[in-house]
């Protein structure tokens, strides 16, 4: 809008959009204040209201009811390997989807964008039963396998391949003898850099943050993700707050950081992407 | 077996023609071979992960199973004794309330937030990237954060009241009060993204609009309800779908903040009061091993969700008449 309306008006909307801020941020400062204080303080009245020194205290105390090390190696290793197969197998898919030609290639990309709306969770139980038949329960496989291509991701890359990869360059690398794996390799993958890097920080994301699936396939407190073991250290009686928070925190921060270095180029994929729809 | 040569001719025919049809096919064969190669994995894990279970979840559905011993057919017992189950009930009820005390208030605030934020002439970036945080944020941390706040007595929601002198409210008991804990739980973190994905419908109304407008003398409140809402349509379908189906199939939330309190075996918080029908399935499947019975429970929630989703669907789309 070119109006950008009268003074008033822009202090009133000012101050809505600080208390929208303050209200998105303010529990993220109290998860940090109830990490670095004792429980004790936390159940003061009032409230203290300010960082404190109690964060290993209370991280150490995290460390006596879960082994977070072992938890935060274990969602780090499947995160990783679930990102890194979903960029190749989707920028692998979805580039061919998008620059070549072959019989049945329209009604195959229909059918995939169709397989997005069928519900996975409408079929747990089945899945589960099927892990078990595989002798996956317990292991990362139940996590990794189903999730290592996504339509998504598919549907993503080929949208972004259709215009940032030049059909000529395709033909030169042909004329030149390259195969398909070595087309993809030096001349879609450079160019699909941009999407590639929004692709994989989703994926990742979304895999350190499952929470349903890890708590179903794994029955070994060795093998938990950190959400699952997160979710163990609420107690039933006399929670303690500040040990919770200061697992909670450590849990949350590497996701925090990673966003906070791709913020923008995520911000505007995440609008895109909900347009594209 | 006295018509041999008669058969042996034609038949070398087309074993030479099938031979420079094969070479022509094998050529095309290799031409074609990496590129389904290419896009076949996508395909082979939906077939084995998503294709079986979903036949197999059917086949479940109609049989009494604990995982272990031999299944029995049980005819349609299953989805009866799911839709006349008084607990189900309480889930399927629990879960619309929450859904639409969450929901509505929702993305009204995530509207008026990009609406505002849009107006703003400076750079939004910092706003956006606040207003994001929760979303990255993983449900579990979320919810056990919110926990905190809610405790009876010494969190700090009942700290806030008791300073301003009402009475501290009984979170984890009264009827409402767990249910306006579901629902600000997801508020938090989905207002900010729909915010995001409504600032971008909004900024790709060309401007062309509003000046027209307020040259014809339309104010704010005309602008946002005549121009606004209706070029957003699209996006609002979106965020109305995403919203449906997230908030239909509520699970994390109410585990952990009714985490099997006091060691009850029904689970969902004091009178199931916060159960959802995921956690009842999820319950009723993984809890008890009544796998059959849970198959068919998803099949019924899987119904309520299509349903609610076409409902939604065809709800926003009339209002463009």
């Amino acid at each position: 809008m070119t109006d950008y309306g009268t003074r008033t008006q822009r202090i009133i909307t000012h101050i809505i959009l600080l208390l929208f801020l303050l209200i998105s941020v303010i529990p993220f400062y109290w998860m940090i204040v109830m990490a670095t204080n004792t429980t004790n303080d936390i159940y003061h009245v009032p409230p203290i209201l300010f960082i404190g020194n109690q964060l290993w205290a209370n991280f150490s105390k995290v460390l006596q009811n879960i082994d977070f090390l072992r938890n935060f190696g274990n969602t780090l290793l499947v995160s990783t390997i679930i990102t890194v197969l979903v960029l190749f197998f989707c920028s692998l898919a979805g580039f061919t989807f998008a620059k070549f030609e072959f019989p049945g290639r329209n009604i195959l990309f229909v059918i995939l964008l169709g397989t997005m709306i069928i519900p996975t969770a409408s079929s747990l139980v089945a899945s589960f039963v099927i892990m078990a038949d595989f002798h996956w329960i317990g292991t990362f496989l139940p996590l990794i396998v189903p999730g290592m291509v996504t339509a998504f991701g598919i549907f993503w890359i080929r949208q972004y391949s259709i215009s940032a990869i030049h059909s000529d360059l395709i033909d030169a690398g042909r004329l030149d003898g390259c195969g398909h794996l070595r087309l993809y390799w030096s001349v879609a993958l450079p160019a699909l850099r941009p999407a590639l890097g929004f692709l994989g920080a989703i994926t990742f994301i979304n895999a350190w943050n499952d929470f349903l699936w890890p708590l179903i396939v794994l029955n070994d407190a060795k093998t938990y993700t950190l959400q699952v073991a997160l979710a163990q250290l609420n107690g039933v009686y006399n929670t303690d707050y500040s040990m919770v928070m200061a697992g909670t925190l450590m849990a949350t921060l590497p996701l925090i950081i990673i966003f906070f270095f791709g913020a923008r180029q995520f911000i505007a994929n995440i609008s895109a992407g909900a347009l594209k729809f | 077996m006295g018509s041999v040569s008669p058969i042996t001719l034609p038949q070398s025919e087309t074993k030479t023609k099938s031979h420079a049809a094969s070479g022509q096919q094998k050529s095309k064969f290799r031409k074609y071979l990496p590129l389904y190669l290419s896009i076949l994995p996508y395909f082979v894990i939906f077939l084995v992960f998503s294709l079986v279970p979903i036949i197999f979840s059917l086949y479940l559905a109609f049989q009494r199973w604990d995982g272990i011993g031999k299944m029995t057919f049980v005819g349609f017992n299953n989805f009866t004794y799911a839709l006349t189950d008084p607990l189900f009930g309480t889930a399927i009820l629990n879960t619309f309330e929450v859904w639409i005390m969450s929901t509505v208030p929702m993305l009204f605030l995530a509207l008026a937030m990009a609406f505002l934020l849009n107006q703003r002439k400076r750079s939004k970036f910092l706003y956006q990237v606040c207003f994001f945080l929760p979303n990255i944020t993983s449900i579990v941390a979320v919810t056990l954060i919110f926990n905190s706040f809610f405790g009876v007595q010494y969190g700090l929601f009942n700290a806030v009241l008791t300073a301003l002198h009402l009475p501290a409210v009984q979170w984890f008991s009264d009827f409402w009060a767990m249910k306006w804990m579901l629902a600000m739980v997801v508020m938090w973190r989905w207002i900010g993204y729909n915010g995001l994905v409504y600032m971008a419908g909004l900024q790709s109304i060309p401007t062309d609009f509003y000046e027209a407008a307020r040259l014809d003398g339309a104010n704010t409140f005309n602008i946002f309800f005549r121009i606004t809402i209706p070029l957003l349509r699209p996006v609002i379908l979106f965020t109305v779908i995403s919203s449906t189906i997230g908030g239909l199939t509520l699970f994390t939330e109410p585990k952990i903040l009714f985490n099997g309190a006091a060691g009850q075996s029904i689970p969902g918080g004091i009178g199931s009061q916060g159960l959802t029908m995921s956690l009842y399935q999820y319950y009723e499947s993984f809890t008890t091993f009544h796998f059959g019975y849970g198959a068919a429970v998803s099949w019924v929630i899987f119904f309520i969700l299509v349903i609610f989703t076409l409902l939604n669907w065809k709800l926003v789309q009339r209002g463009e008449n």
